[in-house]
């Protein structure tokens, strides 16, 4: 059986050239690149041109990258890294309801350590409105973190009217209000340039675009008051301590520069099997309906919730099948919470555990998409004949 | 991250047994919310005290349809006290264990067989179990 992979949203395979040229730095070029001597030097050039791979990438200059360990510790170095090094300023932070966990949690925390924390609602496409974002403001307000593109109903959100609202806004107050996007789901997918979409703070994570797992950055507008979030070292321009995970840097900036040469044709052709998925699934099995924005969508997300039935029964059943995908279902989120996405969006509690999702990527083909569309509605058939719910529900 | 499921728990999953409705049941039992992500209606039919047939229906995760096709498995040919003896620990355990996030779909059967029983006892004798109530609706259910 050949096996489906449609989870990419959820990480992606390493290219074959991000592996090959990542793997010099394992044995033969090893030295630190805070070493002076030859070996520290050749490893300091090698993480330098990765940092320019990435700069490129998102239009950054080259000391505005900083890299992590991934998008999650960019995520928390971000909302925590601007929270104590601006809190004589205010305390005042505004993100969205439907952010990552890695946002929402360390906002959490800044609660606790008497930050105060406005969570914007979203609509039922999962766009926040600019206008909202202008209202929460206040003369405390220090950071706005929206992120670019939601990882479960791949919703892109108005980055850059958010943006110009803040720095209206900003100019009023007379203080800086910073503005961050977790761009975990978009960096080396669609176009992505800071200047553009005029963030002070970017997060990326590299295996999200066929880089290794372990690596990620943050881009960090020159001028941004920002303390560390690890600290040990002199390493990165003082800002995030630890020996440089060069092998891992070296694979995400390779993989940043492939994504630069092929951004425009993986994105047409992920947003036609995308299309094709999402139109087949809705004709062929009555009674579901999209998650998500239907346009303003990441090319490779497909997101439906099939009524009567729950998620985690049609992954499993999927499984059987060889084909690999998500939901928003509370059952395999190891809590009994459905997913706050979905519920941000005013979904019901049986829509949101009813929730699947199909991310796409480039080793997809159109067969893949056709095997989907065979196999999945008898899936739906079998759960929903063994559903409660759907007695007598058959026609409406 | 959940644990993985024992080969029992996706046979079971796999190939359900006992799924659907009976026709004129003795009793029927019903357990469970669009909230929590699971609900169970259980079927019996009883003759001579003994329950001879037993069918669900089920909306939920892999765990909730497992333990629906054991327990209905379980009770078929036991006497109604027999039958209430099955406990939630004991379906778990004839499907090789469940992940600790899972234990209440087990919760959720015994309750849903147990709602049967009181429904056929209520028709039968005009009273249900004595002082009993569904366990799954206590506990970390109230969180919702």
């Amino acid at each position: 059986m050949k096996k489906i992979y449609m989870d990419y949203a959820a990480t992606t395979p390493t290219h074959p050239d991000v592996l090959a040229a990542m793997q010099p730095y394992f044995c033969e070029k090893f030295g630190n690149p805070s070493s002076v001597h030859s070996f520290g030097r050749e490893t300091r050039a090698a993480v330098e041109n990765a940092r320019k791979q990435v700069a490129d990438l998102i239009g950054a200059k080259l000391k505005e990258i900083v890299f992590t360990s991934s998008g999650t510790e960019a995520n928390n170095f971000a909302i925590e890294g601007i929270a104590f090094a601006n809190e004589k300023v205010g305390n005042h932070i505004i993100t969205s309801k439907i952010e990552h966990h890695a946002i929402l949690e360390p906002c959490e925390f800044l609660e606790s350590k008497g930050f105060k924390i406005t969570y914007l609602p979203v609509d039922k496409y999962g766009l926040v409105d600019p206008k909202e974002v202008e209202r929460a403001i206040t003369d405390k307000t220090i950071l706005v973190s929206i992120m670019q593109a939601n990882n479960e109903i791949g919703t892109i959100e108005p980055i850059e009217e958010i943006s110009k609202v803040i720095k209206e806004a900003a100019s009023k107050l007379g203080h800086k209000v910073y503005f961050h996007t977790d761009a975990v789901q978009t960096v080396g997918q669609i176009e992505v340039n800071v200047d553009k979409l005029g963030v002070d703070l970017l997060s990326m994570s590299a295996h999200k675009f066929y880089g290794p797992k372990g690596v990620g950055a943050l881009y960090i507008r020159s001028g941004t008051r920002i303390v560390p979030f690890i600290r040990g070292g002199a390493q990165e321009n003082h800002r995030r301590a630890s020996t440089e995970n060069v092998v891992g840097i070296v694979g995400m900036g390779v993989a940043a520069e492939l994504a630069s040469k092929e951004l425009d044709s993986r994105e047409k052709e992920l947003i036609r099997l995308r299309d094709k998925l999402i139109k087949g699934l809705l004709a062929k099995i009555p009674q579901t309906s999209l998650n998500g924005h239907p346009t303003k969508r990441l090319p490779k997300n497909v997101n439906i919730s099939v009524k009567y039935i729950e998620g985690e029964s049609m992954l499993l059943n999927l499984d059987f099948e060889g084909i690999a995908a998500s939901t928003g279902s509370a059952c395999t989120s190891g809590s009994l919470e459905p997913s706050h996405v979905l519920m941000a969006l005013g979904l019901s509690h049986e829509g949101a555990h009813g929730s699947i999702r199909f991310s796409l990527g480039r080793l997809n083909t159109e067969e893949d998409v056709e095997k989907v569309l065979e196999v999945f509605p008898k899936i739906v058939e079998k759960l929903r004949s063994m559903s409660p719910l759907y007695k007598g529900k058959e026609e409406a | 991250m959940p644990e993985p499921y024992s080969e029992r728990v996706m046979d079971h999953f796999k190939n359900p047994r006992n799924v659907g409705e009976i026709e004129n049941p003795d009793g029927v039992g019903k357990i469970g919310n669009p909230v929590c992500g699971d609900i169970m209606e259980m079927y019996i039919k009883v003759k001579d005290n003994v329950i001879v047939d037993a069918k669900f229906k089920t909306f939920g995760c892999g765990a909730a349809i497992a333990t629906s096709s054991m327990i209905t498995e379980m009770v078929k040919g036991k006497t109604i006290e027999d039958a209430l003896k099955i406990s939630n620990k004991a379906v778990a355990e004839a499907l090789g264990g469940l992940p600790p996030v899972k234990m209440h779909c087990s919760v959720l059967g015994e309750d849903a067989l147990k709602s049967a029983i009181n429904d056929y006892l209520i028709k039968k004798t005009g009273k249900g179990l004595p002082g009993w109530k569904p366990r799954s609706e206590e506990g970390h259910h109230g969180k919702h």
